[in-house]
């Protein structure tokens, strides 16, 4: 296997509402703006994150639709699915493609365009990364699966409603020095307490909201981007890819996500780092509950300790590893696709010393975790500044 | 000069709170309360509709006017509730009032703006000298369907104003239009309820409207938010008009006046109309008010006027708006509501 380095980053320009942009100028503007970010003129491979274009949108295809509108065709393009982890699926397959031997150049890019349905639509089409006949058709969402771990977890461990809120108030705090964050703006723990109740205890501000977005990154092999790259070197140390049991209710515990466990095992292991090593990370807080676990199964706080975390200032900016400093996906907005692409070029800028206010400093180590459904998939990258 | 000459408003007695609402439906009446600035509505009684709440309007305006009936030229009104598909609202309210026949009537829709639709086209024709007076009424009865976040605001009222070339209580210094093609909100042929859009009702619908219409008339006149004793917005929910001042530059005391959606809802093309009625209540002469309507669909009529001396010698000949709004109400619980909205169907 060939060392592979990340060689450009983009976003499109603003995330939220993009109701006067079709799906594929929000991909294209992402994608356009990773390849000039790498300043490089081809590309021989390309991966796109997408979780459901056909029940947003009714688009499907979108391999050819994003080689064809950023002026790719013929070169290959494959697109991706695995729910809300599509994007960070989508990272591992170009880094795979790349590390092969198969390709030099690879485009991996994530979109979702998800404010053109009605809530209740964009609900079900959510509901679709669950067990639809064992749960959604049972009359859950995911809000309620995810109050289902809070719940166990708060009775578990003695995790606090307050504790939940301070998730959401530090990523916001992030995302107000992230222009391109949906909801730049801070909020504070009782507006969280006091805004509407969606399923107890998760409060709609404990929630990430519905998001058009678009995220892209270039891959290279090692060798060549020592060659044509401009940039600060950034190198992916460690992949890792795990699945659980689609079903939460077929977990023999409720308060813990294995596959995120399993997958950051994996790419510890393969970067020779552990949890104490990582400077930064980006991580799937698609509910606040959801940030507090991730923190305990990626091992960096020990077993029900990760409620405190937030609320203690350790993931905050400034303090021991600032987690989710693009602001999450509470903050920052949430394009299912777009996720877990956006989280690594969240960290290659923090690794370059590019990310201006929101620099971590001395940031050498980074890892993004990115999961579908309630933790069914998880894919968990460790990326390191050369 | 061309100006209002009487004008007048009903609304009516039967109210429902918030709390009545959400109760049924499982909903957080704090945060609908909170979210959306409402606190209760008007509910019209199973009989009354758009034509005897513009009859009742008409009739205060022209206890104002002071005018024989038989010199309206044109009555028109604005309404997305009209009780007929098909056969004219105006033709009853003319017919109830002593203006026919020689009178020349219309129905207007335009969502929510279907009233200041009905005023513009009077203003155009008693300025070219076509008719001596003209009576524009707004009025609904408007429709949300059960649970949907309509059905907060949803409320029943009309205002009704008269518009002549002497004797005027308050005068038109300008009007202006802004419409674009934008489908935020609509209801088809056979369908009972409207539907929206949800949030894209807001930003591209509403603000870019209002802010549209608002900004083009202050340009034309060359005015400021400064020069204005009052402003009136269509209010579909309590935080839009204000956020709307907001935006413009506006403080909020411009707006309260005007501002009743809090307690009455949206009365949908009576909303902005009802709302110059009761700054029109309180106003004196000289003072200054910018009028904004909002109709989905969509677009946004804006009107600026300057009250008279003879506004002081009308205002207590007819109930003043906020009088109807606070006073003499009925609460009722949402069973009623439901069968005086038409919401039971019963066997046949």
């Amino acid at each position: 296997m060939r060392d592979v380095a990340v060689i450009g980053v983009g976003l499109n320009k603003k995330w939220g509402e993009l109701w006067e942009m079709p799906l594929r100028d929000i991909l294209a503007e992402a994608a356009l703006a990773a390849i000039d970010d790498a300043g490089v003129d081809h590309i021989d491979s390309m991966y796109v994150g997408c979780m459901s274009g056909g029940l947003f949108v009714g688009q499907e295809h979108l391999g050819a639709m994003m080689a064809d509108y950023i002026g790719m065709t013929p070169v290959p393009a494959t697109r991706v699915e695995s729910a809300c982890c599509s994007g960070g699926t989508a990272v591992r397959q170009g880094y795979l493609d790349v590390a092969s031997g198969a390709s030099d150049i690879v485009l991996a890019a994530g979109v979702e365009k998800m404010t053109d349905v009605s809530g209740d639509e964009a609900t079900y089409a959510l509901s679709t990364a669950s067990d639809m006949e064992y749960e959604a058709y049972q009359g859950i969402t995911f809000p309620g699966l995810y109050a289902l771990i809070a719940r166990a977890h708060m009775h578990q461990f003695g995790t606090t409603r307050e504790q939940l809120a301070h998730v959401a108030v530090k990523n916001h705090r992030h995302a107000a020095k992230n222009p391109v964050a949906q909801y730049p703006f801070e909020i504070t723990v009782q507006g969280v307490l006091e805004s509407t109740l969606v399923a107890d205890p998760l409060h709609i501000l404990d929630c990430s909201p519905i998001t058009d977005g678009a995220a892209a990154i270039v891959l290279c092999s090692l060798d060549m981007a020592r060659k044509i790259c401009k940039k600060p070197l950034v190198k992916i140390i460690g992949s890792g890819q795990a699945t659980s049991t689609i079903a939460l209710h077929s977990r023999s515990d409720m308060t813990w996500f294995e596959s995120t466990a399993k997958a950051a095992e994996k790419a510890f292991k393969m970067a020779g780092k552990g949890p104490r090593d990582i400077h930064v990370a980006e991580v799937h807080d698609c509910f606040t509950i959801a940030e507090i676990v991730i923190l305990e199964a990626l091992g960096f706080t020990e077993r029900g300790k990760g409620g405190t975390a937030a609320e203690s200032g350790m993931t905050a900016l400034g303090g021991r590893i600032p987690v989710n400093t693009s602001g999450g996906l509470k903050g920052k907005g949430h394009p299912v696709g777009a996720t877990g692409v956006a989280q690594v070029v969240e960290i290659t800028r923090q690794l370059r010393g590019e990310s201006g206010e929101r620099q971590v400093k001395g940031a050498r180590v980074g890892l993004t975790q990115n999961m579908g459904g309630t933790g069914a998939s998880t894919v968990v990258h460790i990326l390191e500044a050369q | 000069m061309v100006g209002i000459v009487g004008y007048g408003a009903y609304i009516p007695r039967n109210r429902i709170k918030v709390e009545e609402i959400a109760k049924i439906w499982g909903a957080d009446a704090p945060s609908y309360k909170r979210g959306l600035g409402l606190e209760e509505k008007s509910v019209p009684s199973p009989d009354q509709d758009t034509i005897t709440m513009s009859v009742e309007a008409s009739k205060y305006a022209l206890k104002r006017a002071r005018i024989n009936p038989l010199d309206i030229g044109a009555v028109y009104v604005g309404s997305e509730s009209h009780p007929y598909a098909v056969k004219p609202s105006g033709t009853v309210l003319a017919e109830a009032i002593g203006a026919t026949p020689e009178v020349h009537t219309a129905s207007f829709e335009f969502a929510c703006k279907a009233g200041t639709e009905a005023m513009f086209v009077c203003i155009g024709l008693v300025e070219s000298g076509r008719i001596k007076y003209g009576l524009a009424v707004g009025a609904d009865t408007s429709q949300g369907a059960p649970g949907d976040a309509l059905e907060y605001s949803t409320a029943a009222g009309a205002a009704a104003f008269i518009f002549g070339r002497d004797n005027v209580l308050a005068e038109i210094n300008e009007t202006y239009a802004f419409m674009t093609d934008t489908p935020d909100f609509w209801r088809r042929e056979y369908e009972h309820y409207p539907r929206h859009a949800g949030r894209f009702t807001g930003e591209p619908a509403y603000f870019k409207h209002v802010l549209g219409a608002a900004t083009g008339i202050m340009k034309k006149s060359g005015m400021t938010p400064k020069d204005f004793d009052y402003v009136i917005f269509h209010q579909p929910n309590g935080k839009f008009p204000l956020n709307a001042a907001k935006q413009l530059g506006f403080q909020k005391e411009q707006v309260e006046t005007g501002r009743l959606v809090p307690k009455l809802g949206n009365t949908y093309s009576g909303s902005s109309p009802i709302g110059l009625t009761a700054v029109l209540d309180v106003a004196r002469p000289g003072n200054k008010i910018l009028l904004v309507s909002y109709g989905s669909g969509a677009g946004s009529d804006g009107f600026i006027f300057t009250v008279t001396d003879r506004i002081l010698g009308v205002q207590n000949l007819a109930v003043k708006t906020r009088e109807m709004l606070d006073n003499n109400k009925v609460y009722i619980d949402y069973g009623t509501y439901a069968k005086y909205r038409g919401k039971i169907r019963k066997a046949e």
